[in-house]
């Protein structure tokens, strides 16, 4: 019932926002990100840097007080802050709603996730057939943030009423846990970039134009291809390499 | 000489390295010096800190008690408390007690303070806020064991006592102590109030009955530059919640000297992290990837 009433507002707020704007699919490739997705990714990601800036001004003043200034100065970044914060979590729970189903845990992703070295290490070129539409990597960073999204919320109010309504002590362990959990996400933030740019070139335009090449498919998600195509992402690897060779 | 020199500051929250200035020239501590069992509770005190901050008269609320208002406020900086205790005899005994704040020798606010130069702890014990580096955030007021930072939701900023730092750099005593008519309040070095002090719970016990009388000067947290007589300083807590052991959560101690610099820092290792992946392990392409070129070099 519940799960009904969410695909009725997940597939209302598809459609009204992929008419805003549009996806070019080009021969030779797949839609990878509606209009939808991308422009919840990107509000997300305009409210994680806006918070995330204020907040290191917040932060180890000493190291980033360069920051403060951008937003007004240190008392109007600490009053923006948590509105900041408010907007990427209200955003981000959009995006859970939306990417639940393909996030959720295969039997795959743990093969994946053990497989992980062989992957960092650029040893395995492919990505291991199991892997669908996300894979174990990108699912365990979702899942932190939403994780993360609690911890920031529940700690959040606790310091924005601050230890005139929660007490001092409430104030001195949320202080600590809402520093942790930005921490791990600051870290998270760096390998997110890093991969859908220059670690796995092609992926970027996922997430800008909404498209995919057919080879960045069966590379990175051949689950997923094979679902989207029917084709078997191997042999169309393999076929696809016969014809460049036969070219060269 | 001492008289006419300027405030040198201590430490300075969220200030990296030592504070500027720092063992210059010498410095005593000052201290103020409260006795509870002189005080009558005339609040002539109250009237002179509002005087000479020149802070803004307004409406407070009576609640059936003797106090101006039931808290200090972020314009109304020093209070008498007043507390009826019942003695086990039956007897009643009549507390008061100025409550304002006490200048930690170990600051929990500065401890928590985030803002460059917003608290500043100077050589001579004073523990001053300056507004104007003032951030509004708040965690001052988790980091002080005695509820003394008040935040002023108009300007988003927090005040408190500033034990007179505008009076004390300039040879004066605070403006309490001017005002006191029964010599309950008194300034002076640190020492010589101790002395004051320890000699007037002396009195208490030896003249007086107060088997329990004592001096007020917490050392969980160092000490304090504001300290009181008690007529029982073994339960402090009876005088309008002043805490036995006052402590600083470990979190501002630890946490925030400690493990945020390094972990910060561990944050930017995380980008030289990916730049090194980047050059050993190399961008994972979409497969096929087009063959080499044979003659190419580098």
């Amino acid at each position: 019932m519940a799960s009904r009433a969410l695909d009725r507002f997940d597939d209302a707020a598809r459609s009204k926002i992929d008419a805003l704007g549009q996806t070019t699919v080009y021969r030779g490739e797949l839609l990878r990100h509606p209009v939808y997705t991308r422009v919840l990714h990107w509000t997300v990601a305009l409210f994680f840097f806006l918070a995330l800036f204020t907040g290191f001004g917040i932060y180890l003043p000493w190291l980033f007080r360069w920051f403060t200034p951008i937003f007004g100065g240190g008392p109007l970044s600490r009053e923006m802050h948590p509105w900041f914060g408010l907007g990427f979590v209200v955003f981000f729970t959009l995006q859970v709603l939306n990417w639940l189903k393909p996030m959720l845990w295969a039997p795959g992703d743990t093969k994946w996730m053990l497989n992980v070295h062989k992957i960092v290490s650029n040893e395995e070129k492919m990505d291991p057939p199991e892997t669908g539409f996300f894979n174990a990597g990108q699912k365990v960073m979702f899942w932190e943030i939403v994780a993360g999204c609690v911890v920031y919320l529940i700690t959040g109010f606790i310091l924005w009423g601050g230890a005139r309504y929660f007490g001092r002590i409430a104030v001195a362990i949320s202080y600590v846990l809402h520093d942790i959990s930005a921490l791990i996400m600051l870290g998270g933030i760096f390998i997110h970039i890093y991969q859908s740019t220059f670690g796995e070139p092609g992926t970027f335009q996922a997430m800008i134009r909404g498209a995919v090449s057919e080879a960045w498919a069966w590379t990175f998600h051949p689950a997923w291809y094979k679902q989207v195509t029917g084709r078997d992402p191997v042999q169309a690897c393999e076929e696809a390499r016969r014809q460049m060779n036969a070219k060269s | 000489m001492a008289e006419r020199k300027t405030l040198q500051t201590e430490q300075i929250s969220g200030h990296s390295g030592p504070g500027p200035g720092r063992g210059m020239q010498r410095e005593f501590e000052v201290c103020k010096l409260i006795d509870t069992t002189t005080c009558i509770g005339c609040k002539a005190c109250e009237v002179a800190c509002v005087e000479w901050n020149d802070m803004p008269f307004t409406p407070t609320f009576f609640d059936n008690t003797y106090q101006t208002m039931p808290q200090t406020s972020y314009h109304f900086w020093n209070l008498i408390k007043f507390n009826e205790h019942q003695n086990p005899d039956g007897t009643i005994q009549w507390l008061m007690r100025k409550d304002q704040c006490m200048h930690c020798a170990e600051p929990g606010c500065l401890a928590a303070c985030p803002a460059d130069g917003a608290i500043v702890k100077y050589a001579n014990g004073i523990v001053d806020f300056n507004q104007e580096n003032c951030i509004g955030c708040e965690f001052c007021v988790s980091g002080c064991p005695f509820e003394i930072p008040r935040f002023n939701p108009m300007t988003k900023k927090v005040y408190k006592c500033t034990l007179c730092s505008d009076r004390v750099g300039q040879g004066l005593e605070p403006a309490c102590i001017k005002a006191c008519p029964t010599g309950c309040l008194k300034f002076g070095s640190k020492d010589d109030m101790k002395f004051i002090a320890n000699e007037r719970a002396k009195q208490l016990k030896e003249n007086f009955g107060f088997q329990n009388a004592g001096v007020y000067d917490p050392q969980s947290i160092g000490g304090t530059h504001v300290i009181y007589v008690l007529h029982d300083a073994t339960d402090p807590e009876r005088y309008g919640g002043l805490p036995k052991d006052p402590t600083i959560p470990w979190s501002y101690t630890i946490w925030k000297w400690l493990f945020k610099p390094v972990l910060g820092t561990f944050a930017l290792f995380g980008f030289v992290g990916i730049i090194a992946h980047y050059i050993t392990a190399g961008p994972r392409l979409p497969q096929p990837e087009p063959p080499k070129k044979e003659d190419a070099h580098g």
